[in-house]
């Protein structure tokens, strides 16, 4: 802002840690680095392991959908012929870029890890490492606005997903060899993964933008008024709901590995 | 009665330090009151902005233990007594004289920003019509008290002084209750872009957690700020659904 009279003369700016707060400023930040760095390190680490990524009906939220793979969920066959020789094959890493960009652009994950792990600022009002500053405003960060496209690609995945629950529900009688419907363990596991992601997804505020937020006169409306107050209302917890979907998605590709791996054991309740 | 340590910043616009003061502590007792003791007791000359001790005029606005809050909300039973208190002066402005900052920079970028522009009147007689769902996004955004305490924790003004780029978080409230509002007509994101500088707010929510009157600055008025300015130069799909759009209706 430009001004008339004498410029103003602002504090200096503090040197980087700096703070009289005296509660523990630092813990919210350790323990966003320490969550999203683990998840990040398993994800990366079970993404290119390329196996123990389903058993009969279940499937790895990591890995779903299958385009391409070994596994009978998959959509278009095994390996491609036309995948370079030199990088390894995993079907989780044709598809893992879309979730993965949704929640790297996600609003909620945005201020936590640029407080986590650029300490751009550590915590509220504790001194910065650095002074220069481009905020969103500017290359690299400005890309940060290309979230609602990976809204729209989270949506379609979330339906695959709600397909890989009811493909879930599905097991082989070993006596007969024929399906039936059932319920295991692993069903509840992973339908509680879609209920997570879903609640986090659609609570997203891309979502609540587009489903009503963009509107002034939304009463002439009326759908898209209940759309947007749905969405508020899951908005009001999203970081809860961005924690527990990563969790559940988490533990869901654990759930299905381990017992793939045949070191769990999968209950079937009926 | 309990004493307690005040450890009070003193000073003016060139310099300054922080001096300790004893005061009384009984029940009941905010921060304010305890600088009044002192003020009245032990020094005479020491500068604080009060008015309402309501926490509704927004002038009592200072760092206590680091963070920023109203002095006349903040009850001495809250705080570790056991130590020090700090109080100081807001450190996104300049200072003037003891706790007292000179905020009229905020007064000029409020003068830059659009003003309300109605339709025209619904009625006859010059009167308008809302429908209630379409008013109770902007209200939450009309309790600001003005307190600058969001522009205060802001790094974006408080550690990197962007005050010639960016309006803070308190003005983009503001924008916020114009732009949402059912009757206004005028358009304000290309300006959010640029002069407001809405891209500089990296949604660190610390706005938010400082608010007095509980306003959620950064998930109601930010980032659906940020949303109409990705409609109108990030979007290309929602521009071409409005350009193919018979009706034009905000």
């Amino acid at each position: 802002m430009t001004q008339a009279g004498a410029p103003l003369s602002f504090s200096k700016q503090r040197p980087f840690g700096h703070t009289l707060r005296r509660d523990a400023w630092w813990l919210q930040s350790l323990l966003t680095a320490m969550g999203l760095g683990a998840f990040i390190i398993y994800s990366t680490w079970a993404a290119f392991q390329g196996e123990h990524y389903h058993l009969g009906g279940y499937i790895s939220p990591f890995y779903s959908p299958e385009l391409f793979g070994d596994s009978p969920h998959s959509f278009f066959g095994p390996q491609p012929s036309w995948w370079p020789s030199f990088l390894p094959f995993s079907p989780a890493l044709l598809i893992l870029w879309a979730p993965g960009g949704f929640r790297f652009t996600c609003y909620y994950y945005r201020g936590a890890y640029y407080k986590a792990f650029w300490a751009d600022p550590p915590a509220c009002a504790v001194g910065e490492p650095r002074k220069g500053y481009l905020g969103e405003n500017s290359f690299p960060l400005i890309i940060q606005n290309i979230h609602r496209y990976f809204l729209y690609l989270a949506l379609i995945f979330l339906a695959f997903l709600a397909y890989d629950v009811w493909a879930a529900m599905w097991f082989v009688n070993p006596t007969t060899g024929a399906s039936e419907l059932g319920l295991g363990v692993g069903t509840l596991v992973l339908a509680t993964n879609v209920v997570l992601l879903s609640c986090y997804a659609f609570g997203c505020h891309s979502a609540r933008h587009l489903f009503g937020g963009m509107l002034d006169l939304i009463s002439r409306h009326p759908l898209r008024k209940k759309a947007y107050d749905c969405s508020s209302c899951l908005n009001r917890k999203h970081m809860m709901f961005a924690w527990l979907s990563l969790f559940s998605v988490g533990f869901s590709d654990i759930y299905v590995r381990l017992c793939s791996m045949g070191i769990w054991h999968d209950w079937r309740l009926f | 009665m309990a004493n307690a340590t005040f450890r009070v910043w003193r000073g003016n616009k060139e310099a300054g330090d922080f001096v300790d003061y004893n005061a009384e502590v009984s029940e009941g007792m905010v921060v304010l009151d305890a600088i009044h003791q002192i003020q009245a007791k032990q020094a005479n000359d020491m500068a604080v902005r009060w008015n309402c001790k309501a926490g509704k005029c927004g002038s009592c606005s200072a760092e206590i233990n680091g963070m920023p809050k109203l002095m006349c909300m903040t009850r001495l039973n809250q705080l570790d007594l056991s130590k020090p208190v700090t109080v100081e002066p807001l450190h996104a402005f300049p200072k003037i004289k003891d706790l007292v900052t000179d905020v009229s920079w905020n007064f000029r970028v409020k003068k830059k920003i659009k003003k309300f522009k109605p339709r025209a009147p619904d009625a006859a007689d010059g009167t308008w019509r809302m429908d209630q769902q379409d008013i109770d996004r902007v209200q939450e955004f009309r309790k600001c008290i003005e307190c600058f305490l969001c522009q205060d924790v802001c790094h974006v003004l408080r550690d990197h002084s962007k005050h010639e780029e960016f309006i803070g978080p308190r003005f983009l409230v503001h924008v916020a209750a114009l732009e949402m509002h059912p009757l206004d007509t005028e358009s304000r994101t290309e300006e959010l872009k640029t002069a407001h500088g809405i891209g500089f707010c990296n949604i660190t929510k610390c706005c938010t957690k400082v608010c007095p009157e509980n306003i959620t600055i950064t998930d109601n008025a930010i980032i659906p700020l940020k949303e109409r300015v990705v409609d109108e130069f990030y979007d290309p799909l929602t521009k071409l659904a409005r350009f193919l759009s018979p009706k034009k209706e905000k």
